[in-house]
């Protein structure tokens, strides 16, 4: 099974990872893998944590991701990405969207949000790039197309031509939403490659 | 022939319109809910939400007595509803194929209970499909449409939520032709279930079994997956997956029907290998069965019971190896994430409210039970749909008499049509002086913004009749009924104080649009600001558990509330709960 790729999506409900690792599974099946994807619906989505597999390969069995086996851990929220790092397997990458969303301990004032997580990333996993996501939806001009920055970041650490990146977000993303959306991806794209 | 990629419930409702079906009902529950939400796609099919998952079936059951083929699914849960027909449906058979598809949530993602729907099927005496994706899922659904005509018996599949939220690559069809018409058609020796009629059929169910266990054993829904090791595994849908991944040299007998189980092919299988194992979510469902066989083979002695299964967790099980470790986290505990209820979500004051008069709540199923978390904290029982009602009665009967009336029972829309009605015919009939709320938020919202009849349209997005949950109370014989709109905090404490003080049976509905509503889109107001000076750190704000609000300890003198203006929708809730007047209203 040597030749699964695993990539975990993991952040907060209401980011848009549902619709990110769509566009993630479109492009793959269009480069021509075997794909599965598993997330849950319902609970998970009213702000909590969220994650989403997604394996391609020649041919893939299981839907879900075994600890330590993740290539890549695409982080939404710093929080939550450090939460499933036990998935990511040694030697792998981590595309960390750079924003903290408080949990309910936290906004309550009862813990503390984790401070420094970005350098704990970069010590913990060498292949660790973070991405201003916020910043780049805003200027992008919505900050909801911050899941289609992050697709767009991605792009550039997996073997695909970015004309199927462009063909699957046209496929995925309703018409009048498209130019904005494509204008997040690029500038996610162009993000990664001055990282 | 189409190449795409479908998720499990996707498939199965494509499977479903390939089949010819003409109706399908349903009653939402994750993790089915998709499957009727996607077959209205196809205009072909009269697709509608039930009342509850027993109306779904009686829906399906109708349709097929009317001689179409007919789809019906629900949520393991569903089943206990549903139950009652679909054991006497075992009896009479079918004239137009049903299938009813059951939705298994081990781990509970998003369930009350983790129970194994393959128990029900065997139970039922109804054969069971147990697909292991997407395009299984397709293929099975259609096929179930011929083994339930050709059989004359309703047909069960059973996904878990693995398969029904997992995506894969499927191949699409084309939908049948030349079903034979729908007409009337009387058989009364078969469809009148007395006892003179139901006692003839049932040694019919009984051969029906049998002849369905020697058909299986040589369709290519069972399959046999040659290894190179002395090592045999029996297995079924997504645990099959686990298992091929975890032991690649193993050899695997698949097994596409899990009711009935084709003992033949198992006992020529279970011949061949040294060792022999079965792997399996939840119960010991086949293992038990084979065991009864006389055949050795480990199952549960190795593998939980309880929660998912993974490709690491059979591995490691099977081979002793141990699972990969991942990257080691030094950060150690992390503060959790559980769901919340929404900005602006309408059930926040109600809880707000209960917590502040102390209230004993007895819960019901769905967005609002989330009110048992804190800070809110305003929820004591909780068991299944429609429970809230009778639980308080029961409650009532029993306590002390200061004590009677701090319990209270909350219930959403559609939860009460779904059977709380019927909780509060017993409310009133036996004299309790129970409180109930109905947290109408005009939406089945958990399950991701379903029509119910007090929405006032159906799954086709029809407009219909939209039912008067203050008229049907009254209907039932409550003299005490009223409307509240539940964002008006004061007044709807003191309404829930002065009923829960009552000695009559009561009901207060709180009636606020949800937030995320589809249709009528709730417009969000300018989102609010906490006047940094204003704020005296008294946390109050901070009790409605609101996620827009957060505690910001380094501001001001003792700390300060801060608004998220992303997350905030306007609602005010939190600024009528200041008593310093620090919250403002952005006009940018």
């Amino acid at each position: 099974m040597t030749d699964i790729k695993n990539v975990l999506l993991a952040g907060v409900g209401g980011q848009g990872i549902l619709l990110a690792s769509e566009i993630l599974s479109e492009v793959l099946m269009l480069a021509g893998f075997d794909v599965k994807k598993a997330e849950v619906h319902g609970m998970a989505q009213r702000g909590g944590s969220v994650v989403s597999h997604v394996r391609y390969g020649k041919k893939v069995l299981s839907p879900t991701i075994s600890d330590g086996t993740a290539d890549v851990l695409f982080g939404f929220e710093l929080l939550e990405t450090c939460r499933y790092l036990s998935l990511l397997k040694k030697g792998g990458q981590v595309i960390v969207n750079n924003v903290r969303i408080s949990p309910p301990s936290v906004a309550l004032g009862q813990q503390d949000y984790p401070e420094n997580i970005p350098g704990y990333l970069r010590a913990a996993v060498d292949d660790t790039h973070i991405v201003n996501g916020m910043e780049l939806a805003e200027q992008a001009g919505d900050i909801r197309t911050v899941n289609v920055v992050l697709i767009g970041a991605l792009s550039l650490y997996l073997d695909i031509e970015k004309a199927l990146w462009i063909q699957a977000i046209k496929a995925m993303v309703p018409e009048r939403f498209l130019d904005i959306n494509i204008r997040a991806f690029e500038l996610g794209r162009e993000s990664g490659i001055t990282d | 022939m189409k190449k795409t990629i479908l998720s499990g419930n996707e498939a199965i409702a494509r499977g479903a319109y390939e089949a010819g079906v003409l109706v399908a009902s349903a009653y939402p529950g994750t993790p089915s809910t998709e499957i009727l939400e996607n077959i209205v796609q196809y205009s072909e099919v009269d697709a509608s939400w039930a009342t509850n998952e027993k109306v779904a079936l009686e829906v399906a059951i109708g349709a097929s007595f009317g001689g179409g083929r007919a789809l019906c699914t629900m949520k393991h849960v569903g089943v206990n509803v549903a139950a009652d027909p679909l054991f006497t449906l075992s009896y009479t058979g079918v004239r137009g194929g049903l299938l009813l598809v059951v939705a298994d949530d081990p781990e509970l993602h998003s369930s009350q209970n983790e129970q194994d729907s393959r128990n029900y099927a065997k139970f039922a005496k109804v054969p069971m499909f147990e697909p292991s994706d997407s395009q299984e899922a397709l293929d099975f659904t259609r096929l179930a449409y011929e083994v339930s005509e050709q059989f004359d018996t309703p047909v069960m599949l059973r996904t878990t939520t693995r398969i029904s939220h997992s995506k894969s690559v499927v191949t699409t069809g084309d939908r049948v032709k030349n079903l034979p018409a729908p007409a009337l058609e009387r058989n009364p020796a078969k469809l009148v279930m007395l006892p003179g009629n139901a006692r003839k059929r049932h040694p019919i169910v009984e051969q029906r079994t049998l002849d369905l266990e020697e058909w299986s054993a040589t369709q290519s829904f069972h399959r046999v997956e040659e290894g190179t090791s002395d090592v045999g595994i029996i297995t079924a849908g997504v645990a099959y997956q686990y298992a091929r991944e975890a032991l690649p040299d193993a050899s695997v007998l698949k097994l596409g029907m899990v009711n009935p189980l084709p003992k033949k092919l198992i006992r020529d299988f279970a011949a061949r290998y040294k060792t022999l194992y079965v792997v399996e979510e939840l119960d010991p469902f086949i293992e038990d069965q084979i065991k009864a066989m006389g055949i050795e083979i480990i199952g549960k002695d190795i593998l939980p019971i309880c929660g998912e299964l993974s490709t690491g967790i059979v591995r490691q099980a099977l081979t002793g190896k141990k699972a990969a470790t991942g990257v080691k986290g030094a950060l150690q505990t992390l503060p959790s994430r559980p769901p919340n209820m929404c900005p602006g979500c309408p059930h926040r004051g109600v809880f707000l409210a209960l917590n502040k008069l102390k209230a004993y709540v007895t819960g019901d199923i769905g967005c609002y039970t989330l009110g048992f978390m804190p800070p809110l904290s305003a929820m004591d029982t909780c068991i299944c749909m429609g429970a809230s009602i009778g639980n308080a009665v029961g409650m009532t009967k029993v306590l002390p008499v200061e004590q009677k009336q701090n319990v209270v029972a909350v219930i959403g829309d559609s939860t009460f049509l779904h059977n709380g009605i019927n909780g509060l015919l017993d409310m009133v009939y036996n004299k309790s002086s129970t409180t109930l709320i109905i947290l109408d938020n005009r939406i089945t919202a958990m399950t991701g913004r379903q029509d119910n009849p007090a929405s006032g349209y159906t799954l086709m997005n029809e407009e219909s009749y939209e039912v008067d949950l203050a008229e049907i109370c009254r209907a039932v014989g409550v003299k005490h009924v009223t409307v509240i709109d539940p964002y008006e905090l004061d007044n709807t404490r003191e309404l829930i104080r002065t009923e829960m003080a009552r000695t009559e049976p009561s009901v207060i509905i709180t009636r606020r649009p949800c937030m995320l509503m589809k249709r009528d889109v709730v417009e969000k107001k300018p989102p609010l600001f906490v006047e940094s000076g204003k704020c005296t750190g008294c946390k109050v704000c901070l009790q409605i558990g609101c996620p827009a609000i957060e505690w910001d300890a380094a501001a001001g003198k003792r700390g300060e509330a801060k608004v998220n203006r992303h997350l905030c929708v306007g609602c005010s809730q939190c600024r009528q709960v200041c008593k310093f007047d620090a919250f403002g209203v952005c006009n940018d």
